[in-house]
């Protein structure tokens, strides 16, 4: 009943494209899918194209939060890439910050920021630790 | 007020009726040629109040219809439930107030989309919704 | 339903000199409109009308709103919003409707007989109808035509320009209402997206003054702007405007405000990771 969306990994980067108005069990699988290929893969990045999406609502904010969330447990950062003008306004209308979510222009762009965040990152780690 | 055309009457009691609702109620909304923002206002304010009568009110049904007063032209969606309705409605419009599963912005963020929101509840009667988005 | 008999006098008295009743008809409107829309026009118009309405009329109804009328409705909307293009007045648009009572009094004169007056004063109320529906659609036309003005007057008045790869600017002029906040805070989301820029500067130097509601949609759209993954820099902040917003309460929090165009453009680009200095001063560097 309820579809899977694809997960395509490049590199060490996973990349979700939404291409469909998905029901909120598909979005919960998306959740539960992402999660696992993440461990699996040991993915340092996750983007997640919503350029196709027409409406985000509190439950896919709280989808891409949680996301977000569990990815940095995991040691990967997420980016939510395209989102449409109206979309952005209707979240601020509606009151939803998604907070924790790094969020990119285009795909490029969010690819670029993933570079740039692991690079920030793998630039602390060198550093000799107070410890 | 009367009513234009476009009615739709839609049951609301799995998933995907949720997906449904938001076709219809975009349909409406490109029908009464209302901005690409304020489509994406309603559609969302409407996928809330949705799940909100799957969720909390055990399934019910939508109604949507195209409305004329004067000169302007609007969407109006009706959602009912006969669920267990809401004790404290001034609580329950408040953000951040949440029976468990959403984020707690179901109802007093839907109201924000739309330029008119009523809801009637009633403890062990159902809730009902209405929200109206007018074309500017 | 009206009598029958009645409806075939109507009918009789319309079709039997349909060719004079038209040309009277054509006459009178062109007089009342004063050559400002060809006779030749008017002739086409009101013989489709007049033929139109013949042929209502022998489905034996006299009722504006039925079905038989829908030619007659549709012939009339197209009037009426021509009409409403062209700056005619209501009452010129109505006229077109009611000159055919006056067309028709020559031939009622001629009849003694009482029977074609009351078929007369039934048609009249229909072209009464008729006449209140080219209003209407009139206005409606009107109403259409000011909101798409308006429309254009936005579009015209919201320019978004590239300052800098990656660097979009909306400088807006003029005093500022929620709706024209809204337009262009849109167009500037979509500008972001269409260009790829990931910083934008709203410039506000030529707005003389804003209330709470255009200063909560400048907070929206930079919020939203964030979403999408872009930064905003509001620039050209008036002494006043400083202490309106101040006075208001609003909070601009940690959103970043210069003074000048120029120092957003500097802070901008220093955001994308680009300097600007003097050639000396690299130099020294």
């Amino acid at each position: 009943m309820s579809e899977r969306v694809p997960i395509l990994q490049i590199g060490d980067i996973l990349l979700v494209s939404i291409q469909t108005d998905l029901d909120d069990q598909s979005v919960l699988n998306l959740q539960d899918d992402l999660a696992a290929r993440v461990v699996e893969s040991a993915a340092h990045g996750v983007v997640i194209d919503i350029s196709a999406v027409e409406i985000v609502d509190s439950f896919v904010g709280r989808m891409l939060a949680t996301i977000a969330a569990i990815s940095r447990m995991l040691d990967a950062e997420t980016v939510v890439v395209g989102m449409r003008p109206a979309v952005a306004i209707t979240l601020v209308e509606l009151g939803l910050s998604l907070g924790g979510v790094s969020t990119a222009l285009n795909l490029d762009l969010g690819l670029r920021l993933l570079e740039r965040a692991r690079g920030g990152r793998d630039g602390l780690t060198a550093e000799p630790t107070a410890s | 007020m009367t009513v234009e055309a476009g009615e739709g009457l839609l049951p609301i009691v799995a998933n995907d009726d949720v997906v449904r609702a938001r076709q219809l109620v975009r349909t409406l909304a490109q029908d009464c040629r209302l901005s690409l923002v304020e489509q994406t206002k309603l559609v969302t304010a409407a996928s809330e109040l949705a799940r909100n009568t799957l969720v909390h009110g055990g399934g019910g049904t939508l109604r949507g219809e195209l409305i004329r007063n004067g000169l302007r032209r609007g969407v109006q969606v009706v959602f009912r439930d006969s669920g267990p309705g809401i004790a404290d409605l001034e609580l329950a419009l408040t953000d951040g107030w949440s029976s468990g599963t959403g984020m707690g912005l179901g109802l007093s963020g839907s109201r924000r989309l739309v330029d008119e929101f009523a809801i009637e509840s009633e403890p062990g009667r159902g809730t009902t919704v209405t929200i109206t988005k007018w074309a500017r | 339903m009206a009598d029958p008999d009645n409806s075939r006098q109507l009918i009789d008295l319309l079709s039997a000199d349909a060719e004079d009743l038209s040309a009277e008809w054509v006459r009178i409107v062109s007089t009342t409109l004063r050559g400002r829309v060809s006779t030749a026009e008017i002739d086409q118009e009101l013989r489709e009308l007049y033929s139109a309405l013949l042929a209502a009329l022998r489905t034996g109804s006299l009722a504006a709103k039925d079905d038989a009328f829908a030619e007659v409705r549709a012939l009339l909307t197209e009037l009426s919003r021509t009409r409403a293009r062209q700056g005619f007045t209501p009452s010129e648009t109505a006229i077109s409707v009611f000159a055919l009572k006056q067309a028709l009094e020559p031939a009622l004169a001629k009849d003694p007989d009482g029977g074609s007056l009351r078929s007369y004063l039934q048609l009249s109320s229909l072209l009464d109808d008729l006449g209140l529906f080219t209003v209407e659609t009139y206005a409606r036309a009107r109403e259409e035509l000011i909101s798409s003005q308006s429309e254009q007057l936005l579009e015209l008045s919201t320019p978004v320009v590239k300052l800098w790869d990656g660097v979009i600017c909306v400088p807006l002029v003029g005093t500022l209402d929620s709706a024209r906040t809204m337009v262009v805070m849109e167009k500037m989301l979509q500008a972001l997206i269409d260009t790829g820029s990931e910083q934008a500067i709203i410039d506000i130097t030529g707005v003389p003054a804003v209330d709470t509601q255009v200063a909560q949609h400048l907070l929206k759209t930079v919020v939203a702007a964030r979403l999408m993954g872009a930064e905003c820099t509001i620039s050209g902040i008036r002494p006043q405007i400083a202490q309106t917003i101040v006075a208001l309460g609003i909070d601009f929090g940690d959103i970043a405000t210069k003074a000048s165009l120029a120092d957003a453009l500097r802070h901008a680009l220093r955001r994308s990771g680009i300097e600007i200095g003097r050639r000396g001063d690299r130099v020294a560097k």
